[in-house]
């Protein structure tokens, strides 16, 4: 019963997606800028809550912030322009994607780095395993006379239970 | 060769432990700010009627100065309020406050009982002027030098502990 009902819900759950926060007098009426909208507060930070976007945050700061980007993108702002206008007051931390700069480097670069790195050492490992030379297919006239004497000898005494 | 294999699962470990160990020294509610040393924002903000005149961007500049958002629904500010009184009385240090999204009663109301150490006040009903100064929460104070620049950001109430650096802070930019 339990897994029935599992079942029945699950797609729901699954359909209904991320909730955002944007309230319903915020959307704009030009249905091709909202969309816009929507993807570029997916993008930016709600500074207050920190590991947020705009656009999931319910934070006062990031209702006001979702205001500001379809207040420039309705005057006419591209993309990138709305990007920069907050960066320049609330830096690149306002971004959720950080910029390729020097500073974030080694936060890019390590992920590859560090597959790089595995990856080579699983495939030194895999040949390694390769060049290991076979075991004989089938035991010796000599083994089999061996194991045989072996096993004809008397172990020592079995252990009580 | 075969050593030198063994070596390097634990250069990266170490490698990784002192990039983390670097991290938990920072404090992630400390932001970094976009506008250090930069001009003050571009802001006209009305005034608090009766208790202090406008402030604008032009209002800055001249003299070392603090500009501090405040409200008083915030309890933070209410700690910090008598460091800003000690600062504006003792040091002569001009204090210009940015009142954010406040009922202006309530925001009187919140000077008449803990004393007005702002020579202007603007009134920043819908925050678009705080999100100008790139800030992010309820109090938080910049220090403006000379030039009208911004040369400090301290992000939440001021402690008694903050009032020896930001003088210092202050001293020196009025000699320079």
């Amino acid at each position: 019963m339990r897994a029935l009902l599992l079942a029945l819900l699950l797609p729901l759950l699954l359909a209904a997606g991320p909730l955002a926060a944007v309230e319903p007098g915020e959307a704009l009426p030009d249905p091709a800028l909202e969309a816009r909208a929507r993807l570029l507060s997916r993008e930016l930070r709600c500074l207050v809550c920190q590991n947020q976007s705009i656009d999931d945050s319910s934070a006062p700061l990031a209702r006001d912030l979702r205001r500001l980007v379809r207040e420039r993108l309705t005057a006419g702002d591209d993309d990138a322009g709305v990007r920069d206008y907050l960066v320049a007051r609330y830096g690149d931390f306002v971004l959720l994607r950080p910029p390729m700069k020097p500073a974030t480097w080694a936060l890019w670069l390590a992920p590859p780095a560090v597959l790089l790195l595995g990856g080579g050492v699983a495939l030194v490992a895999f040949r390694r395993r390769r060049l290991r030379p076979a075991l004989p297919a089938e035991l010796s006239t000599a083994d089999r006379a061996r194991v045989a004497t072996l096993l004809a000898e008397p172990g020592p005494p079995e252990r009580q239970p | 060769m075969r050593r030198l294999l063994y070596i390097v699962p634990a250069l990266v470990f170490a490698l990784i432990a002192a990039y983390l160990l670097a991290g938990l020294g920072l404090d992630p509610k400390t932001l970094p700010s976009a506008m250090i040393d930069k001009p003050a924002p571009a802001f006209d903000l009305p005034a608090l009627a009766d208790v202090a005149p406008a402030l604008k961007t032009a209002d800055l500049g001249g003299e070392v100065a603090l500009v501090n958002v405040f409200a008083s629904w915030c309890v933070p500010c209410r700690a910090e309020h008598p460091i800003l009184m000690r600062l504006a009385a003792e040091k002569g240090v001009p204090i210009y406050g940015i009142n954010q999204k406040d009922k202006p009663d309530d925001a009187r109301r919140f000077l008449a009982q803990l004393g007005n150490p702002y020579r202007r006040i603007g009134v920043d009903a819908d925050g678009r002027a705080s999100i100008e100064w790139g800030v992010y929460g309820v109090p938080e104070t910049f220090v403006i030098d000379r030039a009208g620049r911004i040369r400090y950001r301290h992000v939440g109430a001021f402690g008694p502990q903050d009032l020896d650096p930001i003088l210092a802070m202050i001293e020196r930019l009025r000699r320079g």
